[in-house]
């Protein structure tokens, strides 16, 4: 059994070894000093990013409920014509009606149109018809005026809504209520303005000009059989998978779809898309991994190399240490925790370095990283995996070491 | 009788470098009772370096049996010898062998570092058995010096120090004067023979005679054998110095 003391004073000596050599040491650990720099910045801004991604999904996203029109996968086109499988404004009422778990749905349909101002003529602007539930589900609020009632997509009147970049774009007074719109040849009374929402990272950024019209409207603008999404909301987050399979069950009944028929449409939650992001994620954090890896591998090649200069430069000390009574472990032990007392050294500097890329990544405006910061576990793993690197490539030195002879070594020069 | 402190029967020593065979000892013989101070001499290639790692177990016989203190050590391994060392012996070599990053006291406890089961593991009760065997060599003022702070002849003193701190069975000196002007050989010597007044039993490898005057006991080889083994005063070549000092007991 070693003094305890022994391995204190090992590391001690191994900091005054590596303090006495710094620039050595320094090129040293660079290799574990930038593969754990590296490792831990990306750790750092994608933990900063879900975070980020997550608590957008959590404030307002994981209640929303996507239904899409899906033909049946592996089954023949002239089963399943277009006019079967997509989604009609009918289905949405009675979606609206019998699902018990939803708080709100509109079916939403886009195009574009030219629209005209007293002052201005806009080709192509988008056009998108809806029910008052979008605010809801889009989570976007109408700040002058008011939304749609039902009574204007019951009775088809013909009100709009703009986004404040209409606004500036039509060069519509800065609060155009009562304002008239000619969309697409029809004349539209402004009812409200709705909010433009630029930094989002989830759904659609609105980057310009848009005009909300009645969904009951669209028909005028649209083909016959033209496409539409549903959006809807659950009452809570936590009811999404039942409002989803809810709305399973009502689409098949309408559809007339028996058990054993597959669904021609499909409903997704915001968690799939939840999935998705942290499997991306994953896929990226491996990525880092396999860096880090190879960085490490460098890194210790580097170690190991100043371990065998280490012991040939103190041969005579080992032959004095081994004279006046360290046995082979004593010396193994010794030159193995110089080796990870080096590696865990680099691997704090690393940390460090890495920590002060999280920082300044997360000052950067714009790039949804102000939640970047190193999780402790990465930091963990980085000691572990430097201290692991110091017993691997630090071994065969040790060994070396603690097999030299005494006489042979203290005649060494 | 008392039990030796060493005792060697029939030592042979084999070397094989390349192709050739070089037998360094070929059969040696030799007691030490405790409390003795012997001069080993002899020319380069005589073997007295051989004996000397042999004796100071450094390096196992390739025959023969080693005894130290009623103890066999010849068959121990590279572990087992490192004990013996640190417990048993203490070296002092001609080119000192300080290590220069660390102060006279810590040098000084190095062998303790390496000691185990015994008290003197705590730092405090170390500290103090460096510190008495600094004082016993008179250096208690040069504590923190670092070596290359240090004169040889204090340098030397600090690994006499170092060598008794775990008070061996045998004080083992390699030439230990052999570095140092003639004014600090004598002060060398004069410690060896304090500390070997104090009992210690010290084996001394040299080939100056006034260095080996200063031991009881003169052991010289030729070829790997003993070629005499006097009391110093009766050796041909030491006891006109023997004579000259008035020293040896």
């Amino acid at each position: 059994m070693l003094n305890p003391l022994f391995y204190y004073e090992s590391v001690v000596l191994a900091l005054r070894q590596i303090w006495a050599n710094k620039m050595r040491s320094i090129l040293t650990a660079l290799g574990i000093i930038v593969g754990v720099a590296s490792t831990t910045a990306v750790i750092a801004a994608l933990t900063g990013l879900k975070t980020k991604v997550l608590s957008e999904f959590e404030t307002f996203g994981a209640a929303r409920l996507y239904v899409l029109p899906s033909r049946p996968e592996g089954m023949p086109r002239n089963l399943f014509p277009w006019e079967k499988i997509r989604l009609k404004a009918t289905e949405a009422i009675a979606l609206k009606e019998q699902c018990t778990a939803l708080k709100g749905i509109t079916p939403i349909s886009e195009t574009s149109l030219s629209v005209q101002s007293e002052a201005e003529t806009l080709e192509g602007v988008s056009v998108t018809g809806i029910w008052p539930a979008w605010h809801a589900t889009e989570n976007r609020q109408v700040i002058h005026g008011r939304p749609f009632s039902q009574q204007d997509i019951d009775n088809a009147r013909q009100v709009c809504m703009v986004n404040d970049l209409a606004v500036r774009d039509l060069q519509l007074p800065l609060e155009p209520i009562g304002e008239h719109l000619i969309i697409g040849g029809r004349r539209f009374l402004i009812v409200g303005v709705v909010e433009t929402i630029t930094e989002r990272m989830t759904g659609f950024n609105t980057i310009s000009a848009e005009v909300f019209i009645p969904f009951s409207l669209m028909e005028k603008f649209q083909d016959r059989d033209f496409f539409m999404r549903f959006v809807a909301i659950a009452n809570s987050p936590a009811e999404a998978d039942e409002a989803r399979s809810e709305m399973s069950r009502v689409l098949r009944k309408i559809r007339g779809l028996s058990s054993g028929d597959p669904d021609t449409f499909r409903v997704q939650a915001i968690d799939q898309f939840i999935d998705q992001f942290k499997s991306v994620a994953s896929g990226i954090t491996a990525v880092a991994g396999g860096i880090v890896g190879i960085s490490l591998l460098v890194g210790g090649i580097g170690i190991m190399n100043i371990m065998l200069v280490s012991v040939s430069e103190r041969t005579r000390e080992i032959g004095l240490r081994k004279a006046v009574g360290a046995t082979p472990t004593a010396i193994l032990l010794q030159f193995l925790l110089e080796a990870v007392t080096l590696c865990l050294a680099g691997g704090l500097v690393g940390v460090l370095i890495g920590q002060a890329f999280a920082i300044g990544v997360s000052h950067i405006p714009g790039a949804n990283l102000d939640q970047a910061g190193v999780p402790a576990w990465a930091v963990l793993l980085a000691f572990l995996f430097s201290a692991g690197v110091g017993v691997v490539f630090g071994m065969f030195p040790a060994i070396k070491a603690s097999r030299l002879d005494p006489i042979e070594a203290l005649r060494h020069e | 009788m008392v039990e030796p402190i060493i005792q060697i029967r029939g030592v042979t020593k084999i070397y094989h470098v390349g192709v050739e065979v070089i037998n360094a000892l070929r059969g040696v013989e030799l007691t030490v009772p405790e409390g003795e101070m012997v001069a080993i001499m002899g020319a380069s290639g005589s073997g007295k370096s051989t004996l000397m790692n042999t004796l100071g177990c450094l390096d196992r016989p390739t025959a023969g049996t080693y005894h130290l203190g009623g103890r066999e050590v010849s068959n121990l391994d590279a572990a087992a010898l490192a004990q013996v060392r640190n417990e048993e012996i203490g070296f002092v070599f001609q080119s000192f062998e300080l290590l220069a990053r660390l102060t006279a006291l810590q040098n000084v406890e190095l062998p303790l570092l390496y000691s185990r089961g015994k008290s003197w593991g705590w730092a405090r009760e170390r500290r103090r058995m460096a510190e008495e065997a600094l004082d016993r060599v008179g250096l208690s003022d040069r504590m923190d010096h670092r070596p290359n702070q240090l004169s040889g002849g204090q340098k030397q003193r600090v690994a006499i120090a170092r060598a008794i701190v775990t008070n061996p069975r045998i004080l083992m000196a390699d030439e230990p004067t052999g570095n140092l002007d003639s004014v600090t050989t004598e002060e060398i010597l004069s410690l060896f023979s304090k500390i070997h007044t104090a009992g210690q039993t010290v084996l001394m490898v040299t080939h100056e005679n006034e260095v080996a005057a200063h031991c009881q006991r003169v052991v010289r080889l030729r070829d790997g054998l003993v070629l005499s083994d006097t009391p110093s005063s009766e050796d041909p070549t030491v006891g006109p110095f023997v004579r000259a000092h008035g020293r040896a007991a």
